[in-house]
């Protein structure tokens, strides 16, 4: 039934917020290992689309799975019964978010942000949490920072801990939501190089984005999205130099 | 702790300074400008009639025999009164305690998907906050009158065991329960507005980690929450406080009930009421220094 090897499959998923369709049957399929930037102007639905697949919004048709597993839902006979919020807090443990303004906890140390999930969702016991915390955050260049609290920080180093806070729960998907868009100009490139680095190590991730540099650096498919649809998707090199939509073009020649 | 990473800069700041030389200025600068701050002659005017009049109230309150000092002293620490002053504690921690309780139920209820908890929650705070606290405690005080025996059973049918009204709701026990049930209405408003007031991106955030509900709500939604239901959670304490004196009417002996009696009896009607002013300028004082260090607490990681 499922794409071999496939970790995330979106299927005619469509979504309205009251009269206002904002996904009008959307196919995804990102298989293990890959990295899909997905690109649109505002309000073409990308952000949405990444949070249904994190359950953050529910469908109104169509299902959503990731490693084989549909989300949200449990299929019987040909109905889908919507899951308990047990049971999808569950299923979210596997996949982590990071948010455009990094909601960090304000109220808790750096420390406290990343230990919190794996001690309270997994049960891990806090001392082996406290020791990959501070793995995680001397990789992603933070190590000095584990008792700041969050509004001590710089955008950039705050993003970087929203990052480290996602990868403790050892997700087997990583969904970036416009990551860098909140942060000033000579902030961003900290947090590609992090986005970059976890890349490379074969994470799989959806990143909604508007670096069309770090689409054509790190991506393995680039999706374009508009008005609710996806309008083409491919490597990099075609969709970004070669667009076949006139949607595209018009795009890309306004943000390159 | 320094706000961005870089501490070479931070070093690097005294060594700047070191080459720049203090030489004479240049015979055609300008000449140095003094800057002279606004005057405010009004406030000091303002100061010294104020002054006046507060010299003038204290003036008053030492020369003025009325007032019977000597009265105040002897039973400003009375026996009778501070086991009223005790009393009237008792009555403020655990209407406070069982209404802050009940409330933060009710508030997380009125936030709740489920339209029924919702309902019922609306339904409380609306009917609780209608009803006059004095008429309210009234009601409980006679709850005898209305249904002596309280029977645990079959719904309309038989009962299994009961208990005499009497026996269960004594005037204390009602003053409790009148003063939690009303004090849980107005506390869940403000528990509701704490939680409102907490950035939605914070549930979501705990949502997208797989925290579970209840962890959510303790650990992430009620400390953020606490910021803004600390100052209005206080005034209702210390409101509380003082609103014990209603239950006068119910003839529990707390301070201002125990005053009442005892100028009743020696006619001191002045320094009486004095007495039971300081105590409750004192303690709502105490209160108020609470309030400070609790906020201090939960302030953690904020820049204001």
């Amino acid at each position: 039934m499922s794409t071999q090897g496939a970790m995330v499959e979106v299927r005619s998923v469509r979504k309205s917020f009251g009269s206002l369709e904002v996904l009008k049957g959307v196919d995804l399929a990102v298989r293990t290992g890959e990295v899909a930037v997905v690109l649109g102007p505002s309000g073409s639905g990308k952000s949405t689309l990444l949070r249904t697949i994190n359950h953050l919004e529910k469908v109104d048709s169509g299902s959503v799975s990731v490693d084989g597993a549909l989300v949200g839902y449990k299929q019987s006979g040909n109905k889908l019964y919507e899951l308990r919020e047990r049971e999808i807090l569950k299923q979210r443990t596997e996949i982590g978010f990071v948010f455009q303004n990094f909601n960090l906890f304000p109220h808790l140390t750096v420390l406290d942000n990343i230990t919190e999930a794996p001690v309270s969702a997994l049960g891990r016991p806090k001392k082996g949490a406290v020791e990959s915390a501070r793995a995680l955050l001397a990789r992603v260049g933070l190590a000095d920072k584990a008792d700041a609290y969050p509004r001590q920080l710089s955008g950039g180093q705050q993003q970087r801990v929203a990052i480290a806070r996602a990868l403790a729960l050892e997700p087997k998907l990583l969904l970036f939501d416009e990551p860098t868009s909140a942060l000033d100009p000579e902030l961003v490139g900290e947090v590609l190089d992090v986005i970059k680095d976890l890349a490379h190590q074969g994470t799989t991730m959806i990143v909604v984005t508007h670096e069309i540099g770090f689409a054509r650096e790190v991506a393995d498919t680039v999706v374009f999205m508009d008005g609710g649809r996806i309008v083409e998707q491919g490597p990099p090199g075609e969709v970004l130099d070669h667009p076949r939509h006139e949607r595209t073009k018009s795009f890309l020649s306004k943000v390159l | 702790m320094s706000l961005t990473s870089d501490p070479p800069v931070e070093q690097a700041a005294p060594q700047q300074a070191a080459p720049q030389r203090a030489g004479p200025p240049p015979a055609d600068a300008p000449p140095a400008l003094k800057v002279v701050p606004v005057r405010h002659p009004w406030r000091w005017a303002a100061i010294v009639v104020t002054a006046v009049l507060i010299a003038q109230f204290i003036h008053g309150l030492v020369t003025n025999p009325a007032w019977e000092w000597e009265v105040f002293a002897q039973f400003f620490t009375a026996e009778t009164v501070l086991r009223a002053v005790w009393t009237t504690l008792q009555l403020t921690v655990y209407g406070t305690a069982l209404g802050f309780a009940l409330g933060i139920v009710l508030a997380f209820m009125r936030l709740s998907a489920s339209p029924f908890l919702r309902w019922v929650a609306f339904g409380y705070i609306w009917a609780f906050r209608s009803i006059p606290l004095i008429v309210q405690l009234l009601f409980w005080f006679n709850l005898a009158y209305l249904y002596k025996r309280l029977d645990f059973g079959i719904p309309f049918g038989p009962g299994f065991f009961h208990f005499d009204t009497m026996g269960l709701v004594g005037a204390m026990g009602a003053a409790v329960l009148g003063l939690a049930l009303h004090q849980a209405a107005y506390a869940a408003e403000i528990v509701r507005g704490g939680v409102l007031a907490v950035d939605g991106g914070q549930l979501e955030a705990a949502a997208a980690l797989g925290i579970p509900r209840l962890r959510q709500l303790r650990r992430i939604v009620l400390p953020q929450a606490m910021r803004s239901i600390l100052p209005n959670a206080t005034n209702e304490v210390i409101s509380l406080f003082k609103g014990t004196s209603i239950v006068s009417v119910m003839a529990i002996g707390e301070l201002f009930y125990q005053v009442q009696v005892i100028y009743g009896r020696n006619g001191r009607v002045v320094p009486l009421l004095m007495v039971a002013t300081a105590w409750y300028i004192l303690l709502t004082t105490v209160l108020s220094v609470l309030q400070y260090y609790v906020e201090r607490h939960f302030s953690k990681g904020a820049t204001r």
